[in-house]
């Protein structure tokens, strides 16, 4: 159809025409089919490279240094007078007894800078766990028993191999000492990786080998839970008045253009909205799931009421027709038939908008979720902050310990969305239903 | 706390008059046997009776709990002692308040306690108490009432049907007006506090200033006190990181449409197409660890190794990064436009002979242009609003530059960055974060009532 060169020679025939350009049109058409394929490629690309650099950085963090050491349990020094009661024996000296194992495993260490590194290679958590160890079990105290301390964070990057021990001892975070008493417990088969509960159990922390995801996961839940009872029930009920009742006229114009611009809107806009209105007009307290869950309910609301419209309209008219014969009254129709008919498409939407809402991070910033809060919530009017957020703010850390915690958390948020994301392929395909 | 178990009971209450009110229509028409006497089915009701009882009270309740904290300070303010409040600052009251109430709550105090602190804070406690006392009567009160409002008009002939269905209309109604409110909210909260700061910084300064550092200095004498506020290079900024993004997004997201709609077998659509679509639900937070930290040191390792200079929060990575972002929606929005046209036209090209992408070319693609452009529009809107990834990965210093591989900081960025910190609600650096939403705002909207008009405009033609 391009080349439709006029005959100029008497006796040259169209056909010879297309003939000489054919090859070139083949061409040109590999070409393009190419480039189409290469993009597809470099799409999928992408997301192999995002998700085996996330995995790559993050799978280290499910995995713990702990270094193993005999700790004297001396009765005089836990519970004096032997009376057993756990007040007593949660006020003890902790730290001290940890100093004075790591100073008996390492009696050569003396000089009073030195022994401050030996010191530090065992976190500051370590007392209090070694606390909650004897509490649990009291009939340790008076023996000397092999106990796995928590490491300390650098020691950690050491031994997971992120600290170079080939560099030069000036750009080294761990110095030549330390190493050498790494060196030293590894020999002894005293230092080794175990299974990391901290970071599912505990809250967030300054120390990267303390640093938990359970505060974040907490209210992400209270969160996402209290959006869904708001947003879901409001979302259907807008639905079916404007897909069912609302007369079509100026003003339901108005809302549904409305509500297609709303999902448009830029999320740290909700922000704005939420920071303005909930915490300046209604005293809403910040930082907690009850603020952040109403701006995310404002801000799924469209995706939810779009997709609840959908799944109204799939609904054929001869159930709605058949039930009103039948001499149900309108909102019976709706409510009896047509309703539990559109239930899944909707199911399905307000999944999707959850999936949203739980990564959803820019507005929360403005609402205070940004707080250094160590506590787990245990409700909606706690401070808390969510999963995206603690990614965003541990993710500005400078430690080294926490980019592999960063990405461990990301891990998480991801096999939730995942998991969110199959629940509501399936539930579609489970219930879709061709009229 | 004690809210929650209050609403519990008013759940309660509620149940407890749907059975009563269910009752009470049973028994009035003459026991199980003799329903059909009632106009309305038995559940309605008990429904009926549970509104009642509900409705107003909830209703009740969540204006209580809105307004009891604010009026017990402006109560226990009234009532403090002149020489505690005397020759103190608004900003040092507020101070004075959030002790009181630490006080009271028994946590840690930055002061000594006073005994006037200490009456004042049992003050306090008192007027708490009173207050959560006067609610649950309140509230529980106004649910008994309702509920004997409704046990009083259940009778037989009673039309309970026709009454539950018009409260539940109403709350319908009241449902999708939700929509309206929320854009009216952003428009007015958003509008209000930009007026205060363009009633201290000229609007001509900030839509053309070219300077911007907000930090209001803490002397007066101290340099740069007052703080400029030349919006100018944050729009130059938000522009080229969005320019990047869609020198990335708007071809391999075209083209991948192109390819996986008229030229993909079938197996490798099914596969290709959901995975793209992961990049769509991947949070942007993790779009912004990525480009912080993979694609940004690797840019500038780049730049170094061919003898530039990079900066290590470049515009280029969170660019790049965000455009990766942006692929799935350039991609399903022109696939759908792409879809919609016509086998015809595609039939009627073959026939001339032309080859597929000769078709593609000069048949698909102009008859599908506006719906593409329409595409593309709604995809520059959503790099303009994007947030975290530039937070993350473009920086805070507000360069007017047109080198991609420079720092530069966005509208978004500055917006967090101004909210974020300690908030004073009267100073230009927080209200100048809402003049900001407010541009990011409008800037928006225009673009998507214009993307969404293209679209919906182009969709109907070949319907």
């Amino acid at each position: 159809m391009t080349d439709q060169t006029p005959a100029s020679a008497p006796n040259q025939r169209t056909i010879d025409a297309v003939n000489t350009s054919l090859k070139r049109r083949r061409a040109k058409e590999r070409r393009f089919r190419r480039l189409g394929a290469a993009a597809v490629a470099l799409g999928l690309l992408f997301v192999a490279l995002l998700f085996t650099d996330i995995i790559a950085k993050g799978h280290t963090a499910f995995q713990q240094t702990y270094i193993k050491l005999p700790v004297a349990l001396e009765r005089a020094q836990i519970d004096p007078e032997g009376s057993g009661s756990a007040e007593v024996i949660a006020r003890a000296n902790y730290l001290g007894i940890i100093r004075a194992a790591l100073r008996e495993h390492f009696p050569e260490v003396t000089a009073r800078r030195d022994k401050r590194a030996l010191y530090q290679m065992v976190s500051v958590g370590a007392p209090q766990l070694l606390r909650d160890r004897v509490l649990a079990d009291p009939a340790l105290i008076g023996t000397t028993a092999e106990v796995w301390l928590l490491a300390d964070d650098d020691i950690d990057m050491v031994v997971k191999g992120y600290i170079d021990r080939d560099l030069p001892e000036s750009e080294r975070r761990v110095k030549d000492r330390t190493l050498g008493w790494i060196e030293r417990l590894e020999a002894e088969g005293r230092i080794a990786k175990r299974f990391n509960t901290i970071f599912f159990t505990n809250g967030t922390s300054r120390e990267p080998e303390l640093a938990g995801i359970a505060g974040a996961l907490a209210g992400s839940f209270y969160t996402l839970a209290l959006t869904l009872l708001l947003s879901f029930p409001i979302g259907v009920g807008a639905a079916i008045y404007l897909e069912e009742f609302a007369p079509k006229n100026r003003w339901t114009d108005v809302i549904e253009v409305n509500i297609n611009n709303l999902a448009a809107v830029p999320s740290i806009v909700f922000g704005l909205l939420g920071l303005a209105v909930f915490i300046g007009i209604f005293g809403v307290p910040r930082s907690t799931p009850l603020v952040a869950a109403l701006v995310l309910t404002l801000m799924t609301l469209p995706t939810i009421i779009i997709s609840s419209r959908a799944a109204l309209k799939s609904v054929p008219p001869s159930i709605r027709e058949a039930a009103l014969g039948v001499g149900a009254s309108p909102l019976q129709t709706q409510f009896h038939h047509v309703l539990p008919l559109a239930l899944p498409g909707m199911l399905t939407g307000a999944i999707i908008g959850m999936a949203q809402a739980l990564g959803e991070t820019a507005p929360l910033l403005m609402i205070g979720m940004i707080a250094f809060i160590v506590d787990v919530p245990a409700g909606f009017t706690d401070p808390a902050t969510v999963l995206p957020v603690q990614i965003f703010l541990w993710a500005d850390s400078p430690e080294r310990g926490f980019v592999e915690r960063t990405s461990a958390a990301i891990m998480v948020l991801l096999a939730f969305l995942i998991l969110m994301n199959l629940a509501a392929v399936l539930l579609r395909r489970r219930f879709e239903r061709r009229w | 706390m004690q809210d929650w178990i209050l609403l519990l009971v008013l759940l309660a209450v509620m149940t407890a008059a749907y059975h009563l009110g269910r009752r009470r229509a049973v028994i009035g028409a003459g026991g199980p046997s003799q329903v059909h006497r009632l106009h309305s089915l038995p559940a309605y009701y008990g429904l009926y009776a549970a509104l009642w009882a509900g409705l107003p009270a909830l209703l009740l309740l969540a204006l209580w709990v809105g307004l009891q904290d604010q009026l017990v300070l402006m109560l226990l303010q009234a009532q403090l002692p002149e020489e505690m409040t005397a020759g103190l600052s608004e900003g040092r009251l507020g101070l004075l308040v959030n002790d009181i109430r630490n006080l009271a709550s028994g946590a840690m105090l930055s002061t000594e306690i006073t005994p006037e602190l200490q009456a004042a804070a049992d003050q306090y406690a008192r007027l708490d108490q009173l207050g959560q006392w006067s609610m649950w009567t309140a509230v529980l009160a106004l649910a008994l009432t309702g509920g004997w409002v409704a046990w009083g008009r259940t009778h037989p002939g009673f039309k309970a049907r026709n009454q539950v269905e018009t409260m539940v209309m109403a709350i319908m109604v009241l449902f999708s007006s939700i929509a309206i409110l929320t854009t009216l909210g952003i428009v007015l909260s958003v509008l209000f506090e930009s007026l205060r700061f363009f009633s201290m910084v000229s609007p001509l300064e900030f839509f053309l200033g070219t300077l911007w550092s907000p930090q209001t200095a803490l002397r007066a004498d101290q340099v740069g006190a007052s703080g400029a506020f030349g919006a100018v290079p944050l729009f130059t900024g938000t522009l080229m990181v969005s320019a990047i993004a869609m020198l990335v997004a708007v071809p391999i997201g075209l083209l991948s449409a192109i390819y996986l709609s008229e030229y993909a077998p079938r197996r490798l659509r099914a596969v290709a197409k959901p995975v793209l679509e992961v990049l769509a639900g991947i949070p942007t937070v993790v779009y912004g660890f990525f480009a912080a930290l993979t694609v940004a040191p690797f840019i500038r390792e780049l730049g170094q190794s061919v003898g530039l200079d990079v900066a290590s929060e470049s515009a280029l990575a969170a660019g790049l990064v965000m455009g990766v972002m942006i692929i799935p929606f350039v991609s399903s929005l022109s696939e759908d436009v792409i879809n919609a046209v016509p086998q015809s036209l595609r039939d009627g090209s073959y026939a001339l002979g032309a080859t597929e992408s000769e078709t593609i070319k000069r048949v698909i693609i102009p008859a599908a242009l506006p719906g593409i452009v329409g595409g593309v529009l709604l995809a520059v809107s959503r790099a303009i609003g994007e947030t975290m990834i530039v937070v993350m990965a473009a920086g805070l210093a507000a360069n007017l530059t047109a080198n991609p591989l420079d720092s530069v900081t966005t509208v978004t960025v500055q917006i967090v960055t101004l909210l974020t910190g300690d908030q004073e609600f009267d100073s230009a650096k927080t209200l100048a974060a809402f003049a900001l939403g407010l541009t990011l705002f409008a800037v928006t909207l225009v673009l998507n009532v214009v993307a969404l008009h293209i679209v919906r405009k182009y969709r109907e033609q070949y319907d």
